[in-house]
C-alpha cells in the first residue's frame, strides 16, 4: 500500500454543535424581539392565520434540524471505534442490505408532516382570501413611483376622493382594500405586521386587503428590486378608531388654508413657481404630478418615502439637498437661495 | 486510406508495450499549445474546475464588499450604484458562471473514468463548450470596463430592465452573455448525454451508474429542454432595448410577468440542475468513507430523477405575490411541498448509510458529513417558503437569501470542496493534507453558519434583500454584523483551502492508484489517469468493481486488467443503451485548434452585437462558419463504420 493518509479521528468541534445549538434555539426568541418590520408576530385577522403557520413551519423546522442533525451526529460520534491506523484499507468493508428501515420510517414520516402542513396552507389560504364577509370597508389606490408611494383614498363619489403620499391611514376593526398599479417599474406593497406582499405591476391591477385591530403605526418597505433607491422606499399605515380616522379623512378633504404672514404668501408663491411643477398642493396653483402630493404635509410622520422624520430641521435639509439622503432620486437640486428656503418652509408647514 | 467495413477487435492483457503505443497516440501537445489545443476530457475537465474557481473568487470578493457595507447601518462604503452592480454580478457569476460549470468540470474529468471510457463522444465539442463557458464569462466581465455592469440583480426583471429605465449597455451584457454562456450549456449537455447512452464499457448497464452520473444526466437532460427558454427571454429583452419590439413593455401591450414565467421555468430547473450533480457526488463518495455500499441506490437515483422532473413544475413559487389566481398558486404550492420527498429519501439515505457503516472522518467525509446538515437546513427552508401564505412574509426578505445560500454553498460549495479532496489524489498523484484540510473545514463550516445563519433572523425580522443600506432602529444591525463577520471568517476558509491546494501539489504524499480504497472504475487507473486512461477497456459485472470480490455482489466478476484492444487510432467502444453490449468500435477526433477558433469567432459575434459595430459581427459569423466546415468536413480516418460482429 502505497499512500497513508494521514491520522483520521473523530471529528471534533464540539463548541460548534453547542454554539448551533443555542443558535438554533436562541432564534424564535430573537424573532419575538420587538422590531417594527418582524412578522412573526402581527395584527388582525388578516395576519393571525399567517403567523400561526409560520410558527408551525419554525418549529417543524427547526425539529426536522434537530432530529437529523442528531441522527448524523450520533451516527458519526458514538456508534464504532476509529481503525488505529486511519487507513482506509484497514477497515473491513460491510455488505449492502441493511439501513432500508431509515428510508422508509423517514420518508413516511416526512410524507404525513408534508400532508399535514399541505392541509394547513390550503386552509390558511382560503382563510385570508379575502375579508370576512367578503366586502371592504373602504378601497384605496396605492400607485408604486420610483421611489414613493402615491395613495387615492377612493370615497363613493369624486367629492370624497383625496390624494396623499407614504402614509396610509386605515380604521381599526375594518378590512381596507387595497388596488395596486405602477406606473414605471415592478414594486411590492409589503406591511408585515399587517399583511404579506402583493406586487404593483405596470399593465395590471392586482389587489390586496389589509386589517388591523388594534390602533397603532405599522411599518411597510418595497419588497421588489425597483433600481437605485429601492432601500429607501417604505410607507407607513396608521391604524386609527374608526372616529379619529374619519376626522383625519374629513381634515385631508381641505384645501391648503390661505396664507396669514407675507411670509408664508411669498413661500406659497416660491412652491408654485419653484415646486409645483412636479408637487401639488390642494387649493393652490401647484398642480404637477411627477412627485407626491403634499397637501396636508405636516400632518404626515415622515418625508421621503419613509426616509426621514418629517421635522423642520428634516425638511429644510431635504429641500436644500434633496440628492444627499436618497441619491438618485428624481428630486432636481433646486439651489435655493436661503430666503427662498425659508419662504418655503415657511409656506409647508401651514400645509397641517 | 481504406476503411475497415468489419473489425473484430483484439482482447488482451494489459501490457508495458501496449500502455507506451497508446500513451504516444493519446497525449497532448506540450506548454500552452496543449492546454489550447486539448481534446482530453481530463485537461479540460481541469480547466473547468480552475475556471469555475476564478469566477468563485470574483463572485466572493464582490460579496465580501458588500458584506461591508451591510455591517451598519446608514454605511456608505459603497454607493447605491455600486451595490446594485455587486449584488447582481455576485448573483450572475455565482449560479450561471460557477455553480454549474464546477460540477461540468467533475463531469467532464470522470465521466469516461466512470464508465470505462476513453474520452467524450464528441471530444472537440467538449473543448468547444469549455472555451464558450470561458468566453462568455470574460464577455460579462468586460462590462466593468465598459463602465456598464449589469445592475438587475441575477433575475433582471423588466421593466428596470428596459432601455427606458435602465439605459446603456448594461442590462444587454446580461441578455448577450447568458445567450452567449447557453450555447456552452447546449455543447456540453449533448455531449454527456451521448456519451452516457453511446460510450460506455461492456457491462455498464444503467443500474450500475454511480449516482453521480444520474445527477449529471438529469441536469444535462433538463437543460437541454429549459436553456432555450431563458434564451429565448433573454434575446427578447434584447429585441425590445435595442430595436424596440414590445414582448415586456406594458405601455405598448407587452406583459412584464411573461419574463418571469420564462426566466424561471429556466431558473428553477436550474437550481437543481447546480445542485444534483453534487449531491450525487456525495451519494457516491459517502460510501467510500462509511465502508459500505449506499443504502437504497435504486431510490436515491429514482429520487434524483424525479426531483429534477417535479422541479419542472414548480417555477410560479417565485412568483407567489405577483397577483395570479389562487387556483394556480395551490397546484404550485403542492408541488413544491412534493418535492421535499425525494429530497428526504436521499438524506435519510445518506444517514442510514452513515449509521450502519463504520464511518472515517477524513476532510472529504467532513465536508459531506456537515453538506447533510446545510441541505436539511436549506431544504426545511424551501419547504417552509413553499407555503404560500407564509412565503407571502418571507419572500424577498434576507430569510430567502438565508435559504438560497444554504442551498448553494450547502448544496454545491461543501459537496465540491468535499470532491476536491476526494479526488485530488487522482487529478494529481498526491493527497492533500489531512490537518490543514480539517482546520480548512472547521473554519468554512464556522464562518457559514455564523454569517447566514442569523440572515434567516434578519429576514424574520423583515429586512428586505436588495437594499443597500438600512436604517438603524429596526433591530438589523446586529444580525447583519454577525453575518458580515461570518462571512469573512467563511472567506478564510476558501482561502486555507486554495494554500492547501498549492501546499498538496508541491508537496503532498504519493497517493497511488487507490489511497482511499474506493470501489469505482476511475480508481482502477493510475494517479494522475494516463491520457488514455485504460489501457485495455474494462469489463464491469457489479456496482463496486473494486469491492465485488470482498462483498461477494452478483454472479460475475469485473474484468479489469484484461480486456479490448483499441489501438489503431483514437478509439473508443459504442454499447447498446440500455445494457452496455458494446456494438462498434468509435473512432474519436484527436487534438484540434478548431473549437478555440470557433469561439474566437463567437465571441467576435457577441462583440458586434454589444458595441452595435455589425461589421464585426458579420466578420465572425462569416469566418465562424468557414470553420465549422472544416471542422465538419468528413474524413476518411474518421470513418464510423467499423462494427464489432460476435
Amino acid at each position: 500500500m502505497l499512500a497513508t493518509p494521514c491520522h483520521h479521528g473523530r471529528p471534533g468541534g464540539l463548541p460548534f454543535v453547542l454554539a448551533a445549538a443555542l443558535a438554533i434555539a436562541a432564534a424564535p426568541a430573537l424573532c419575538r424581539a420587538d422590531t417594527p418590520m418582524a412578522y412573526t408576530y402581527g395584527f388582525g385577522t388578516k395576519n393571525y392565520p399567517v403567523v400561526n403557520q409560520l410558527e408551525g413551519l419554525i418549529i417543524l423546522s427547526l425539529l426536522v434540524v434537530a432530529i437529523i442533525g442528531i441522527l448524523v451526529l450520533v451516527g458519526s460520534l458514538v456508534r464504532r471505534a476509529a481503525p488505529p491506523s486511519g487507513d482506509l484499507h484497514d477497515v473491513p468493508l460491510l455488505p449492502a442490505g441493511r439501513g432500508l428501515g431509515f428510508i422508509y420510517i423517514g420518508t413516511a414520516l416526512t410524507v404525513l408532516a408534508l400532508f399535514g402542513f399541505a392541509a394547513w396552507t390550503f386552509a390558511t389560504l382560503a382563510a385570508i382570501s379575502g375579508p370576512k364577509g367578503g366586502k371592504a370597508a373602504l378601497s384605496i389606490h396605492v400607485i408604486g413611483h420610483q421611489w414613493w408611494w402615491e395613495v387615492r383614498y377612493l370615497g363613493g363619489d369624486t367629492g370624497r376622493t383625496f390624494e396623499t403620499a407614504n402614509e396610509i391611514h386605515i380604521p381599526t376593526g375594518k378590512p381596507v382594500r387595497v388596488q395596486l398599479t405602477s406606473v414605471d417599474v415592478i414594486h411590492s406593497f409589503w406591511v408585515p405586521q399587517l399583511s404579506g406582499k402583493m406586487d404593483l405591476i405596470p399593465g395590471q391591477q392586482n389587489e390586496t386587503w389589509i386589517e388591523a385591530d388594534r390602533p397603532g403605526i405599522y411599518r411597510g418597505q418595497c419588497a421588489e428590486y425597483c433600481g437605485l433607491q429601492h432601500a429607501h422606499m417604505a410607507l407607513v399605515v396608521v391604524a386609527q378608531p374608526p372616529q379619529q380616522f374619519d376626522g383625519w379623512w374629513a381634515g385631508q378633504l381641505k384645501g391648503a388654508p390661505a396664507p396669514r404672514t407675507a411670509l408664508q404668501a411669498e413661500g406659497e408663491r416660491q412652491f408654485i413657481v419653484r415646486c409645483g411643477a412636479c408637487h401639488t398642493v390642494d387649493g393652490t396653483a401647484a398642480h404637477g404630478r411627477f412627485g407626491p402630493n403634499l397637501s396636508h404635509l405636516m400632518s404626515r410622520r415622515t418625508i421621503a418615502a419613509g426616509t426621514l422624520p418629517n421635522t423642520i430641521g428634516y425638511l429644510s435639509g431635504w429641500i436644500a439637498d434633496p440628492q444627499h439622503v436618497k441619491p438618485g432620486n428624481y428630486m432636481p437640486q433646486l439651489d435655493l437661495s436661503g430666503p427662498q428656503l425659508t419662504a418655503i418652509r415657511n409656506f409647508l408647514e401651514t400645509l397641517k | 486510406m481504406t476503411v475497415e467495413a468489419e473489425r473484430i477487435p483484439e482482447v488482451s492483457p494489459r501490457e508495458p508495450a501496449l500502455e507506451a503505443k497508446l500513451h504516444v497516440m493519446w497525449e497532448s501537445k506540450p506548454g500552452i499549445r496543449g492546454w489550447l489545443s486539448t481534446t482530453d476530457h481530463k485537461e479540460i475537465g481541469i480547466l473547468y474546475l480552475v475556471t469555475a474557481f476564478v469566477f468563485l473568487v470574483a463572485g466572493g470578493i464582490q460579496a465580501l464588499i458588500m458584506r461591508l457595507q451591510l455591517a451598519g447601518p446608514d454605511s456608505q462604503v459603497v454607493n447605491a450604484a455600486v451595490y446594485n452592480e455587486l449584488f447582481s454580478m455576485h448573483g450572475t457569476t455565482m449560479i450561471f458562471w460557477y455553480a454549474f460549470p464546477v460540477l461540468s468540470g467533475f463531469s467532464n474529468y470522470f465521466w469516461p473514468l466512470f464508465l470505462g471510457g476513453r474520452d467524450m463522444a464528441f471530444p472537440r465539442l467538449n473543448a468547444f463548450s469549455y472555451w464558450v463557458f470561458l468566453a462568455s464569462g470574460i464577455f460579462l466581465y468586460c462590462s466593468f470596463a465598459a463602465g456598464s455592469v449589469p445592475n438587475d440583480g441575477w433575475f433582471n426583471y423588466p421593466p428596470y430592465a428596459s432601455r427606458e429605465f435602465n439605459p446603456g449597455a448594461a442590462i444587454d451584457f446580461y441578455t448577450l452573455g447568458l445567450i452567449f454562456f447557453g450555447i456552452s450549456l447546449t455543447a456540453g449537455g449533448i455531449n454527456f448525454i451521448v456519451t452516457t447512452l453511446r460510450t460506455r464499457c461492456p457491462g455498464m448497464s444503467i443500474n450500475r451508474f454511480p449516482v453521480v452520473i444520474w445527477g449529471t444526466l438529469s441536469a444535462n437532460a433538463a437543460g437541454m429542454l429549459v436553456v432555450p427558454t431563458v434564451s429565448v427571454a433573454c434575446f427578447f429583452l434584447w429585441m425590445d432595448r435595442n430595436f424596440g419590439t414590445h414582448f415586456f413593455n406594458a405601455a405598448d401591450g407587452g406583459q412584464p410577468l411573461l419574463w418571469q414565467h420564462l426566466f424561471w421555468m429556466f431558473a428553477h430547473p436550474w437550481v437543481y440542475m447546480i445542485v444534483l450533480p453534487a449531491m450525487g457526488i456525495v451519494s457516491d463518495a459517502l460510501p467510500v468513507f462509511c465502508r459500505r455500499p449506499l443504502v437504497g441506490y435504486t431510490a436515491v437515483v429514482l429520487s434524483t430523477v424525479a426531483t429534477q422532473m417535479i422541479g419542472f413544475g414548480v417555477w410560479l413559487h417565485h412568483m407567489f405575490a405577483t397577483g395570479l389566481p389562487v387556483l394556480g398558486l395551490s397546484f404550485f404550492a403542492a408541488t413544491s411541498i412534493l418535492i421535499t420527498i425525494p429530497s428526504a429519501v436521499q438524506v435519510f439515505s445518506w444517514v442510514a448509510t452513515i449509521w450502519t457503516g463504520r464511518p472515517v472522518f477524513t476532510t472529504a467525509m467532513l465536508f459531506f458529513t456537515g453538506f447533510i446538515v446545510l441541505f436539511v437546513i436549506g431544504g426545511v427552508s424551501g419547504f417552509m417558503s413553499g407555503n404560500v401564505p407564509v412565503d407571502w412574509q418571507l419572500e424577498d426578505t434576507y430569510f430567502i437569501v438565508a435559504h438560497i445560500h444554504y442551498v448553494l454553498i450547502g448544496i454545491n460549495l461543501f459537496p465540491v470542496i468535499g470532491a476536491i479532496y476526494y479526488w485530488f489524489p487522482k487529478f494529481t498523484g498526491r493527497m492533500m493534507d489531512e490537518t490543514l484540510g480539517k482546520v480548512n473545514f472547521w473554519v468554512m463550516f464556522a464562518g457559514f453558519n455564523i454569517g447566514f445563519f442569523p440572515m434567516h433572523i434578519t429576514g424574520l425580522m423583515g429586512m428586505p434583500r436588495r437594499v443597500y443600506t438600512y436604517p438603524a432602529g429596526l433591530g438589523w444591525h446586529t444580525p447583519n454584523l454577525i453575518t458580515t463577520i461570518g462571512a469573512y471568517i467563511l472567506a478564510v476558509g476558501i482561502l486555507l483551502f486554495f494554500i492547501n491546494v498549492v501546499v498538496s501539489l508541491r508537496r503532498g504524499a504519493i497517493a497511488g492508484p487507490n489511497p482511499w480504497d474506493a470501489y469505482s472504475l476511475e480508481w482502477a487507473t493510475s494517479s494522475p489517469p494516463p491520457p488514455y486512461n485504460f489501457a485495455v477497456i474494462p469489463s464491469v459485472a457489479s456496482r463496486h468493481p473494486l469491492w465485488e470480490e470482498r462483498l461477494q455482489e452478483g454472479m460475475g466478476r469485473s474484468v479489469l486488467d484484461r480486456g479490448v484492444v483499441l489501438d489503431h487510432h483514437h478509439e473508443t467502444l459504442g454499447v447498446d443503451v440500455f445494457d452496455g453490449v458494446p456494438d462498434t468500435i468509435l473512432k474519436m477526433p484527436s487534438e484540434s485548434y478548431l473549437p478555440l477558433l470557433l469561439t474566437l469567432c463567437i465571441s467576435a459575434g457577441f462583440a458586434g452585437l454589444i458595441s452595435h459595430i455589425w461589421g464585426i459581427s458579420y466578420a465572425g459569423l462569416g469566418i465562424g462558419l468557414i470553420v465549422t466546415l472544416i471542422w465538419l468536413w468528413p474524413r476518411a480516418e474518421a470513418g464510423q463504420r467499423e462494427v464489432i460482429h460476435g
